[in-house]
C-alpha cells in the first residue's frame, strides 16, 4: 500500500484570512517566530501497491479538477513512502 | 415561462427563490440535484445556502451534481442561468463565470441589509433596473469575496461585465467592491446578496430585489 499525498495552497497573491488570524493569535500565546503564515489543505489518498506513472498522472489529473481550484489555488502532489 | 430552482443537498434558499420567480409572474419549477432532466424550463436559479454542506470548496461537489451538466450545456446555448450567493459559486466552480469567492477578509460570517449599485442592466437578470440604480438587499455569506486575477479582473471591467456593486465600506473584501458578474453573452449571472430576500415589504428590506425576477420575463419576451 502506497500514500499519495495532495497538498493544495492559495496562490500567494489570494488573501488567506484564515491564515492571518492564525499569525496573529500565534504572539497571543507568547509564539513569536511567525513572520506569517498560509493555511491549506492536505489529501492523503491510499492505493493498493506501489504506484504506477499512470496512477499519479491520474492523480494530477483529479487534483486540478476536484482537489483545488486552480483560479486560486496550487497544488503538489508526492507519493509519501 | 417556467424558471427551475434547482435544489442541492444543503441548499436553503430554494423556496424564497422559488416564492420570488411566482412573484416576478414565472412559473416557479423546482428541479432536483441528482435530475438529468431540465423538464423544459427556459431559465434556471441556483439558490443560496451550503450546498454538500460546502465541503472541499464552496460550490466544488455541487458543480459535478447530474443536473449541472445539463445546466451546463443549457447555458452555452444561451439560457438565462442566475446564481445567487451559493449558486454564484457554483457557476464560478463550474467555469461558467471567472474568478472565486474566498473566505470574507474579516472571517465573519455576515448577515445584513446591503445597499448595491447596478452597474450593467444589459444582462437577462438585470434589465429591470437602470444603470446606477441603488438598491439594498440581504447580504448573507461566509465566503463571498470575489477574487481573481488582475488580467481577468481588467477583463471583467473593460468588457462591462461587472453587473453590480457593493456601495459604502467592502463588506467582504471582493476586488473592486464586486458584488455581481456575468458572462460575455450576459445570460449567465452570479451575485453575492440576496435578491430573492427582498421581494416584499413585509419579509424583506425592500422589494427592490423583485427587478431580478421581473428582468428574465424580460428577456424572454424579446
Amino acid at each position: 500500500m502506497a500514500k499519495i499525498v495532495v497538498d493544495v495552497m492559495l496562490k500567494p497573491e489570494i488573501l488567506d484570512p484564515q491564515g492571518n488570524a492564525v499569525a496573529s493569535a500565534l504572539p497571543r500565546l507568547g509564539f513569536t517566530f511567525a513572520q506569517s503564515v498560509r493555511q491549506g489543505k492536505r489529501f492523503e489518498i491510499e492505493i493498493a501497491g506501489e504506484p504506477t506513472a499512470a496512477q499519479l498522472a491520474e492523480v494530477e489529473k483529479a487534483a486540478e479538477v476536484l482537489l483545488s481550484n486552480p483560479v486560486i489555488e496550487n497544488f503538489v502532489v508526492r507519493v509519501e513512502k | 415561462m417556467r424558471v427551475g430552482v434547482i435544489t442541492f443537498p444543503g441548499t436553503l434558499d430554494d423556496r424564497d427563490a422559488a416564492r420570488a420567480v411566482v412573484a416576478g409572474g414565472a412559473e416557479a419549477v423546482s428541479l432536483w440535484h441528482a435530475d438529468a432532466d431540465l423538464k423544459n424550463v427556459d431559465a434556471v436559479i441556483l439558490p443560496g445556502g451550503f450546498s454538500y454542506g460546502d465541503y472541499l470548496r464552496c460550490g466544488a461537489i455541487s458543480r459535478f451534481a447530474p443536473v449541472m451538466n445539463l445546466v451546463i450545456e443549457a447555458a452555452g446555448k444561451g439560457m438565462p442561468v442566475l446564481g445567487i450567493c451559493n449558486g454564484f459559486q457554483v457557476l464560478c466552480e463550474s467555469h461558467l463565470l471567472p474568478g472565486a469567492l474566498t473566505r470574507n477578509s474579516d472571517l465573519h460570517f455576515l448577515c445584513k441589509d446591503q445597499e448595491i449599485e447596478i452597474i450593467n442592466n444589459a444582462t437577462a437578470w438585470t434589465s429591470s433596473y437602470k444603470p446606477g440604480e441603488k438598491i439594498v438587499i440581504p447580504l448573507k455569506n461566509g465566503e463571498g469575496s470575489f477574487q481573481c486575477d488582475d488580467e481577468t479582473l481588467a477583463k471583467l471591467e473593460d468588457q462591462g461585465r461587472v453587473i453590480a456593486r457593493y456601495v459604502g465600506q467592502n463588506p467582504n473584501g471582493s476586488r473592486n467592491l464586486i458584488a455581481g458578474i456575468t458572462n460575455e453573452r450576459g445570460n449567465v449571472v452570479g451575485l453575492m446578496p440576496h435578491p430573492e430576500h427582498a421581494i416584499d415589504e413585509l419579509t424583506g428590506p425592500t422589494a427592490q430585489g423583485l427587478g431580478f425576477f421581473t428582468s428574465i420575463l424580460n428577456a424572454m419576451v424579446k
